[in-house]
């Protein structure tokens, strides 16, 4: 699986616009592989935590029907310029995502 | 708001699924932030059981809750959806395809200064309504929109 998560978060105001597109194949379980046409196993990230400077802002639980590669946007108010992001995405096979931008 | 989750997960049969998932190791009794992967309403195969599972059953329409999805999507596999509630207090918003195998897509607990906004990028299988629930203040309101699809994104 290829990794990765880019961020970006940017000062809108006083709200700071996080941006990120985390880099996973997302795999529903319902598809069938072409060739053998068995079921392809599901493969997804089903919990994602955000958090600014440490604190959590944004806690979340996906599905398997997030589309591939997801984008995930949200807004925290009260945010300033150099305040960290740091984003934490496990799928279900316990496989860890992690990304962190600083607030520009 | 995860408190209230929690309170409906150990009043209702849910609570057998979690005492298992404990024996199991998989969840340590003591992870409290970290709210478990939420099976039953994943796993829910009606918009109504899946709202259940997040208890948000019986959630008020509401005209504060904006759904920005476009009318027509050619690809089912990536239909952007963004989210913004006008309503005060709003802790949690979660997002449903009525005609999806399952129909719950996501469902975000906001706090510590986060807006009542999302945005992410969605698989719909058909042509379908596309709902939104979002809890404030111990309520769960709703609002819904028609997407439709050209291609549809899940399954074979």
């Amino acid at each position: 699986m290829a990794e990765g998560m880019k961020i970006r978060a940017t000062m809108q105001g006083d709200v700071a616009d996080v941006k990120a597109l985390m880099n996973h194949i997302m795999e529903t379980g319902l598809r069938k592989d072409s060739k053998t046409g068995q079921l392809i196993p599901a493969h997804f990230i089903n919990q994602v935590t955000a958090t600014l400077n440490g604190k959590t802002v944004l806690d979340a639980q996906w599905g398997a029907a997030v589309a591939k590669n997801p984008f995930l946007g949200f807004k925290v108010k009260g945010a300033k310029a150099g305040d960290k992001i740091v984003i934490n995405a496990v799928d279900n096979h316990g496989e860890k995502i992690t990304g962190e931008a600083t607030v520009a | 708001m995860n408190q209230l989750r929690r309170t409906f997960l150990k009043g209702t049969s849910a609570a057998g699924t979690v005492a298992v998932a404990i024996a199991a190791g998989l969840l340590k009794p003591g992870q409290v932030m970290a709210a478990e992967w939420n099976k039953v309403a994943f796993n829910a195969t009606t918009t109504a059981d899946a709202m259940k599972g997040v208890s948000a059953a019986g959630a008020v329409e509401s005209k504060d809750i904006l759904i920005k999805a476009p009318d027509i999507a050619e690809n089912g596999a990536v239909v952007p959806v963004e989210v913004t509630s006008k309503i005060p207090g709003t802790t949690s918003i979660m997002i449903f395809v009525d005609k999806n195998q399952n129909p719950l897509i996501a469902d975000f607990e906001l706090s510590n200064g986060a807006e009542p906004y999302v945005s992410t990028r969605i698989k719909m299988a058909n042509t379908s309504f596309v709902r939104v629930a979002v809890k404030a203040g111990g309520k769960a309101y709703t609002a819904g929109k028609e997407v439709k699809v050209t291609i549809g994104g899940c399954g074979g």
